[in-house]
């Protein structure tokens, strides 16, 4: 809305899809505080508020930490700091991909009265999801206190890991949500899927244990799976929060896939973008 | 300087039903034989076609035509939410449109809330709507409403203050369907005070309506448009005049074809 004319004609151009982007980046007061609402909104009428996500998080991190420490065999102090961080890295990965597939269709309301470059809608999802993970780590922080963990400078390699992770979060939103709004069996097929991810992802159960198990079949079928994405991401983060050490490796991966994400990402949105208001 | 140039533009929308939306039917269309001559193509309607116009500053230009003859799919064309299928369209200026009144706002929070988010939308910032927000409650003469979430008013307060917040951000461009009808004549007579100060110093209307009164009132020039084609533009007077005498036809059907 800014004062530079632009023509819009079928041509499908990087420069409009650059300029999407760009221009929702400007409009963050928007997407700043219609992220905030969204929290606001949903504890509106309830006493504690927003604290029911911090609240929930932890119950259900002691909840399966004594549960899989008792399965497993494994002592609590180690299990459930495990359980809690893998939950709630994963909260974000997952709140990004599930709610990715409905962002513009939910949305549809405000993309056909409201002239908007699409992604104020995907940073404002993104912005969400951030501010979901700021009120579990408040979880974390207790569990820092009860159960310390061999936290050093290195840890902060977490803050540069959770960057990559918003970077990865808005490319899946956006590709998903772009296809979703086209063709909507996509989001009950990202809600099976999701949860389908969160079993075969090293988050309940610890991957290093089976990896050095004695038994030699379940060893070698743990390493399968490294060919899961997810367990990268989720170990660029968790590993530094739980004061592990830096695995190159999973870092590589990641980054690989950010760029292949980025530029598939980028090649729909120049494709597809102008077809969204036509499509929700 | 605030133009509007639109040349030979065309909307069409393609008409998903829940079998060409799927996912699974463009696999198997993919991966199968056909299953008839048509199974691929999708129903499209034409909502715009051929549409040329040039509006300069000063253009007060009401929108003519009967149901569905593409009056708000050419607002949102000028408004930039539907970029042309054929065709290009230029807008330079800043944009407000107030369309489908209600929509675009969230129930659940109070006016207040509203008026800001609309604001921000439209591309303010929060400083500079904290600063307009008195005068426009002032305008709406909402009161403590205001306060009140907004699933509490009626088709007409929403009205009001979804004109009041397009109003007091100075647009240059500004873009109204036939919604605004619904309030009151004492507050319609208040509120073309402003939309007519604001078209002299800002720039540019367009205005949808069925209203003869409401067109007179607000605008000088007319189009009528006819099954998304422009069958008319010039002064209002004679556009509607030229409008009353149509011999009312049936409707044309949406037109076969493929989607882009």
């Amino acid at each position: 809305m800014a004062g530079t004319p632009r023509t819009l004609n079928t041509s499908r151009s990087w420069g409009l899809a650059f300029d999407d982007l760009s221009r929702a980046w400007r409009q963050r007061q928007l997407w700043g505080h219609l992220g905030w609402q969204d929290i606001k909104q949903r504890y509106r009428r309830s006493v504690l508020g927003p604290l029911w996500i911090t609240i929930s998080m932890a119950v259900t991190a002691i909840a399966l930490g004594i549960l899989y420490a008792g399965l497993f065999g494994n002592p609590l102090e180690e299990q459930l700091p495990y359980i809690l961080v893998g939950f709630i890295v994963w909260a974000f990965i997952g709140g990004c991909i599930t709610e990715g597939s409905m962002v513009f269709i939910s949305n549809a309301g405000l993309i056909k009265h409201l002239p908007a470059p699409v992604s104020v809608h995907v940073y404002r999802l993104i912005w969400r999801q951030m501010l979901f993970f700021a009120h579990n780590l408040v979880v974390y922080a207790v569990m820092l206190v009860i159960f310390p963990q061999p936290l050093s400078l290195g840890s902060l390699v977490a803050v540069p890991a959770f960057a990559l992770l918003v970077v990865n979060g808005f490319w899946v939103a956006l590709l998903v949500g772009i296809v979703s709004t086209r063709f909507r069996d996509l989001p009950p097929v990202m809600q099976s899927l999701v949860q389908l991810l969160f079993f075969m992802t090293p988050i309940v159960w610890i991957y290093e244990d089976l990896l050095n198990s004695t038994n030699e079949t379940i060893a070698s079928r743990a390493r399968l799976a490294e060919l899961n994405p997810l367990l990268h991401y989720l170990e660029i983060v968790r590993r530094p929060m739980l004061g592990q050490s830096f695995e190159l490796r999973n870092w590589v991966v990641v980054l690989a896939i950010t760029v292949a994400g980025w530029a598939l990402t980028l090649v729909v949105l120049r494709n597809y973008r102008a077809r969204v208001s036509y499509w929700v | 300087m605030v133009s509007i140039a639109v040349r030979d533009a065309s909307v069409d929308f393609p008409i998903f039903d829940a079998q060409t939306r799927s996912l699974k039917k463009a696999m198997l269309g993919v991966v199968g034989g056909r299953i008839g001559p048509n199974a691929s193509k999708v129903v499209v309607v034409e909502a715009l076609r051929g549409i040329t116009l040039d509006l300069e500053h000063g253009a007060r230009v009401g929108l003519i035509g009967s149901n569905g003859a593409g009056k708000s799919t050419l607002l949102r064309l000028l408004s930039g939410i539907y970029e042309p299928t054929g065709g290009t369209a230029t807008v330079e200026g800043r944009v407000a449109p107030v369309f489908d009144l209600g929509v675009g706002m969230d129930p659940e929070i109070s006016g207040y809330e509203n008026i800001l988010i609309r604001g921000l939308f439209l591309g303010m910032s929060r400083k500079q709507m904290d600063a307009r927000v008195e005068d426009i409650a002032e305008f709406t003469e909402l009161g403590d409403y205001l306060r009140l979430p907004l699933r509490t008013y009626s088709t007409g307060m929403r009205v009001r203050l979804a004109l009041g917040v397009v109003t007091s951000i100075d647009p240059e461009i500004l873009l109204l369907d036939e919604g605004i009808g619904a309030v009151d004549a004492a507050f319609l007579q208040k509120a073309r005070g402003r939309l007519t100060d604001l078209v002299d110093r800002a720039g540019l209307l367009v205005f949808a309506s069925h209203s003869d009164e409401l067109l007179r009132e607000l605008c000088d020039t007319g189009i009528w448009l006819e099954h998304g084609q422009v069958k008319m533009h010039g002064p209002l007077d004679e556009v509607l005049e030229e409008y009353k005498k149509r011999k009312p036809g049936p409707k044309r059907p949406p037109q076969g074809g493929r989607p882009r």
